[in-house]
């Protein structure tokens, strides 16, 4: 579904990400850890389309196809969404109605008319309990005022209305307490399925006790150093990540 | 490619005047110029009586002496008065009783403005009042209003047909010298609409009139008036456009509200005059005194929503004469490229347990300047006034100007005056987090801008609010059309 190749990218001059190799498969989970400033968020932004980032070498394939000349929106069109490390605010923007336009306008791409506003509120519906959010979240403007965990839920809400190929959590897990991140996570697995893939991005390895993933990756300066399966996320909470970057050394 | 703030100014930069054509309608015009004569002439082509012409020459006498405000926070070249052309009117006088009759050219205007007549008939009884180029073309609806002892004309009509409440009230909230602007209106006022409520009475429909400015070098100095009696209710819209074209157009209306004891009015514009071009070449300037005046347990809403004009100069005020009476001021103010506006109101308060509420939303883009300027003024004799103001300011790229200038007067020890401002920018994060959900940048400028001037839109009737969406995606989008 994903390929990365030889991914090269930086911003005004530096590099963050240093040729950076990944294969994301349909029905996978991959977890990406690594220190702070390792170029986690990087990743993700350069995958979802950020125009600040520029690419300075390598190629990012999605279904098969180079995305780097798409814009972002063209880029969610396609099937990939990115659940924001700090979601921004917008006022006077109600939540449904910010995911009615999100849908429409992919519909729009697509050609297909809006989705009719009976289908719209049943899958509002469905989905909102499936998040255990309550109706009244729905009517208040988007982000503005919401608790770190609403802040999540709101964009494992939105991953679950949009219905994603790829969804790329970027520290879904920061500024979660305990409830909300089992919410948050169940979320996520109840929505996996064979057809999608998930790219679960974080520092510790506690998030990844409820997601579990089929891969993990370690990213230290801007590369991988070392993939290997859901054990070597226990293995690095337990070393640290020193100890990759001792064995880089080595 | 993806947005950057560059992006988005450029997008701002070439942004069309979706309205701009002109319509070939053959019309009667004065040459240009101003005398006393001309003000004589405009008042016998309308067939006016002796003191209505007095009227008129005593305001020119008035704004002879007068000398144009300086005080506003805009910067343009003053208008020569010797260079206007006074009167247009469409020569081919109509007076139709339906809209087949109507020149066929005219309502095609209407339908490109996207204000189909028929469409606004079906919609819940919308009557409306055209004025184009200074001469009102139809009325709608005059039946249903005339059961209910609604009056609802041009005010040339009103002048004839009901001389005594037009004597009575003309003058009696903005004086014929109140200000340069206001002077020159009383002195030259072509056409507009008049508006009365009887006693008691509750308006069954939204009141609607159009306006517009067609012939090259004409000002337009409309002159609206609306008398609320004793207990009475009425709901008014104006919304204005003109073509565009290269010369600045002059538009200097008055409006008048009364609200009698008890009565309520609701004032909602929209206004779209031609902004100038990219460059900030030609465009409107808007110059308007519009003010009301509340008695006991009476209230005025305005609310308006202003895109167009290269230079705005507004206040809708309100006195609140009356114990108990509120005054609401709503207002969105766009303004981009290089667009200057200055507008707020005035709150002057009077009587007893007075309340006034103003929210002011200001949207800037390009090299645009968005004064808001507000007086909230409570007497010494106003116990118990109440005031909540909120002035909001939207930045968009780093070029333009978003300026709050509140003033607050109050003799009153028991007064409450609140006053709150925020200022914001539409930040690269919140377009790429809309971008993110598939939402592309003008949509998302769309959705934000919305978002933001959303508790004034909400004040708006229904039917118009929906238009005033759209005109605030035409005025901040490069190609939404």
């Amino acid at each position: 579904m994903l390929e990365i190749k030889n991914l090269n990218a930086g911003i005004e001059d530096k590099d963050i990400l240093k040729g950076i190799d990944l294969k994301v498969k349909a029905g996978e989970v991959h977890a990406i850890m690594g220190p702070n400033g390792s170029g986690k968020s990087t990743l993700s932004s350069v995958v979802a389309g950020k125009e600040e980032y520029e690419v300075t070498g390598g190629d990012i394939l999605f279904e098969n196809e180079s995305i780097l000349e798409l814009d972002a929106e063209e880029r969610a069109h396609k099937g990939i969404f990115l659940s924001f490390q700090y979601p921004v605010e917008i006022p006077g923007v109600s939540v449904t109605n910010f995911i009615k336009t999100a849908i429409n306008e992919t519909r729009k791409a697509k050609g297909l008319k809006d989705m009719p506003a009976s289908d719209m509120l049943k899958m509002i519906r469905e989905k909102s309990e499936l998040l255990e959010i309550d109706r009244k979240f729905l009517s208040r403007s988007l982000n503005e005022g919401f608790s770190g965990g609403e802040k999540k839920r709101n964009e494992i809400f939105q991953m679950a209305m949009l219905e994603p190929k790829l969804a790329i959590l970027d520290e879904t897990d920061s500024g979660l307490d305990i409830d909300a991140l089992r919410i948050v996570s169940n979320g996520v697995n109840k929505l996996r399925s064979k057809d999608n893939a998930v790219i679960v991005i974080t520092h510790y390895q506690r998030l990844l006790e409820y997601i579990v993933p089929d891969f993990v990756h370690v990213l230290v300066d801007g590369k991988i150093v070392k993939s290997g399966g859901k054990e070597l996320a226990l293995e690095l909470e337990e070393k640290g990540y020193d100890w990759v970057k001792a064995e880089l050394t080595a | 490619m993806a947005y950057t703030e560059d992006d988005l100014e450029k997008e701002l930069a070439t942004k069309e005047y979706k309205y701009g054509f002109y319509t070939d309608i053959e019309s009667e015009t004065f040459p240009n110029g101003l005398n006393e004569d001309v003000v004589r002439a405009i008042s016998l082509k309308k067939g006016e009586p002796e003191w209505m012409t007095d009227w008129r020459i005593e305001a020119f006498r008035y704004w002879q002496t007068m000398e144009e405000p300086e005080w506003a926070n805009v910067h343009y070249a003053k208008p020569d008065f010797q260079n206007i052309s006074y009167y247009s009117a469409p020569s081919k006088k109509p007076k139709y009783d339906n809209l087949d009759e109507v020149d066929p050219e005219l309502l095609d205007t209407f339908k490109r403005l996207g204000i189909s007549l028929d469409e606004q008939k079906k919609l819940a009884g919308v009557a409306v009042d055209v004025v184009m180029d200074s001469v009102s073309v139809t009325t709608t609806f005059k039946k249903t209003l005339a059961e209910k002892g609604i009056i609802f004309c041009s005010i040339s009509e009103a002048i004839k047909e009901h001389p005594e409440l037009v004597k009575k009230y003309i003058g009696s909230v903005v004086p014929q010298k109140d200000n340069f602007y206001a002077a020159l209106n009383s002195a030259v006022f072509s056409d507009g609409s008049f508006c009365y409520i009887p006693k008691g009475v509750r308006c069954p429909m939204e009141l609607s009139t159009y306006f517009r400015i067609n012939q090259a070098g004409t000002g337009q100095f409309e002159r609206t008036l609306v008398v609320a009696d004793a207990g009475s209710y009425v709901s008014y819209l104006e919304g204005c456009t003109a073509p565009s074209r290269d010369e600045n157009q002059l538009h200097a209306a008055v409006v008048e509200l009364i609200a009698l004891d008890d009565a309520e009015i609701k004032y909602s514009t929209v206004q779209n005059w031609y902004p100038g071009n990219d460059q900030g070449k030609g465009g409107v300037y808007n110059f308007v005194t519009k003010r009301g005046l509340c008695e006991k347990n009476a209230k005025i809403s305005w609310t308006q929503v202003e895109t167009g004009s290269a230079v705005t100069w507004k206040y809708p005020s309100c006195i609140l004469k009356g114990d108990n009476s509120i005054g609401e001021f709503y207002s969105i103010a766009v303004t981009n490229n290089f667009q200057q506006a200055d507008t707020g109101t005035k709150m002057i308060h009077l009587g007893k347990n007075t309340k006034s509420t103003i929210i002011s939303k200001g949207i800037s883009a390009g090299q645009s300047q968005n004064s808001y300027r507000g007086l909230v003024q409570i007497n010494s004799r106003a116990d118990n006034a109440r005031n909540f103001s909120q002035c909001d300011s939207l930045l968009m790229g780093n070029k333009c100007g978003a300026h709050t200038f509140p003033y607050i007067e109050a003799k009153n020890k028991t007064a409450r005056v609140e006053h709150e401002a925020t200022t914001s920018k539409i930040g690269e994060d919140q377009i790429f987090y809309c971008n993110q959900r598939g939402i592309d940048t003008e949509k998302a400028i769309a959705l934000i801008v919305n978002g933001f001037s959303k508790e004034v839109l909400n004040k708006l009737p229904m039917e118009f609010a929906v238009e005033a969406q759209k005109l605030l995606e035409i005025s901040l989008e490069g190609s939404v059309g």
